[in-house]
C-alpha cells in the first residue's frame, strides 16, 4: 500500500472547540501532481544555489592562497576577503 | 498581537494550512518552529501559497551560511530556510513571517527572517522579502517545505493577528 500524504488544515471558520477545526487531510491527486512539479523545480533551484555557493567558496580559497603567496599574513588575507 | 491558532504537527505533514482566515485584523504574523524530512542538502527552504496560488510571487533573499553570504532571487513563494534531516538531531529551525495589510486591495508584501538550526559550521540565517502581486485579500495561507519534503513531528506554527491602534481621537497637524 502506498503511503498516504496528508496536510494539516486549520479551518478558522470553525469554533475553537470544534474537533474538526484542525484536521489531517490526504492530498488530492492535483495537489500531489503539483507537489511533484514543484519538487523538481525546487531541487533544480537549490542545486544551482549550492553550486554558486561552492564556486564562491572556491574562489575565496583561491584568492586567499594568492594573497598569502604575495606575502600577506593569514590574518591580513582573511581581513580582505571577509 | 492576538493569537488566532497554534497548530502542532503530530506526524509528517506535506503542509500546514490556515484556511478561512478572519478578515478582522490589519496584519498577520506567523511564528514557525520547523524541521523537514528532506535528506538532501544542508538545509530546507520553505514556501508559501496564498489562497492556493503559487504564481505571481517574486522574492529577494539575503542569507549567511556560517562561511559565506549570498543574495538570490526566485519566483516561487520562497520564504526562508529551516532545518532538515541532515541537521543536528532534534533541532528545529525558526522563522517569523510578517504579512502586513493582508486584506487591502494592493499587492501583498511578506517579510521573513529565518534560521536553520544545526550544531555545525553550516547553520544558515536568511531574511527574505516576498511580493505576491495580487490584490485579493488573503483568506488562506499554506506553508510547505520545498522539494516535496514533509514537516516532521513537533514542528509547529502559530498564526497571530495584529489590529491597528486607535488615535484616540487625537488630531495631529
Amino acid at each position: 500500500m502506498s503511503e498516504i500524504i496528508t496536510k494539516l488544515v486549520v479551518d478558522l471558520s470553525k469554533d475553537e472547540n470544534d474537533p474538526l477545526r484542525v484536521q489531517s487531510i490526504p492530498l488530492t491527486e492535483s495537489e500531489l501532481a503539483e507537489r511533484e512539479t514543484m519538487r523538481i523545480q525546487a531541487e533544480a533551484e537549490q542545486a544551482a544555489r549550492e553550486a554558486a555557493e561552492q564556486a564562491k567558496a572556491d574562489a575565496k580559497a583561491s584568492g586567499i592562497a594568492k594573497l598569502l603567496a604575495l606575502g600577506l599574513t593569514e590574518a591580513e588575507a582573511q581581513a580582505l576577503v571577509n | 498581537m492576538q493569537l488566532i491558532q497554534t497548530v502542532n504537527v503530530a506526524s509528517a505533514q506535506a503542509n500546514i494550512t490556515f484556511s478561512s482566515i478572519p478578515q478582522t485584523y490589519n496584519d498577520l504574523v506567523i511564528v514557525l518552529s520547523s524541521r523537514t524530512d528532506r535528506t538532501v542538502g544542508a538545509w530546507s527552504d520553505f514556501l508559501i501559497k496564498l489562497n492556493t496560488a503559487t504564481t505571481n510571487f517574486t522574492n529577494r533573499g539575503l542569507y549567511g551560511t556560517g562561511s559565506n553570504t549570498a543574495s538570490w532571487t526566485a519566483s516561487m513563494g520562497y520564504l526562508g530556510m529551516t532545518s532538515n534531516a541532515n541537521n543536528t538531531a532534534s533541532t528545529f529551525g525558526n522563522a517569523t513571517i510578517y504579512i502586513p495589510n493582508y486584506r487591502v486591495a494592493t499587492a501583498k508584501s511578506i517579510s521573513t527572517d529565518s534560521v536553520s538550526e544545526s550544531n555545525a559550521t553550516a547553520a544558515n540565517q536568511e531574511i527574505m522579502a516576498t511580493l505576491w502581486n495580487v490584490t485579493d485579500p488573503i483568506t488562506e495561507i499554506i506553508l510547505y517545505p520545498d522539494a516535496g519534503a514533509n514537516w516532521v513531528q513537533y514542528s509547529s506554527a502559530s498564526l497571530y493577528g495584529i489590529t491597528a491602534g486607535s488615535s484616540g481621537g487625537v488630531t495631529v497637524s
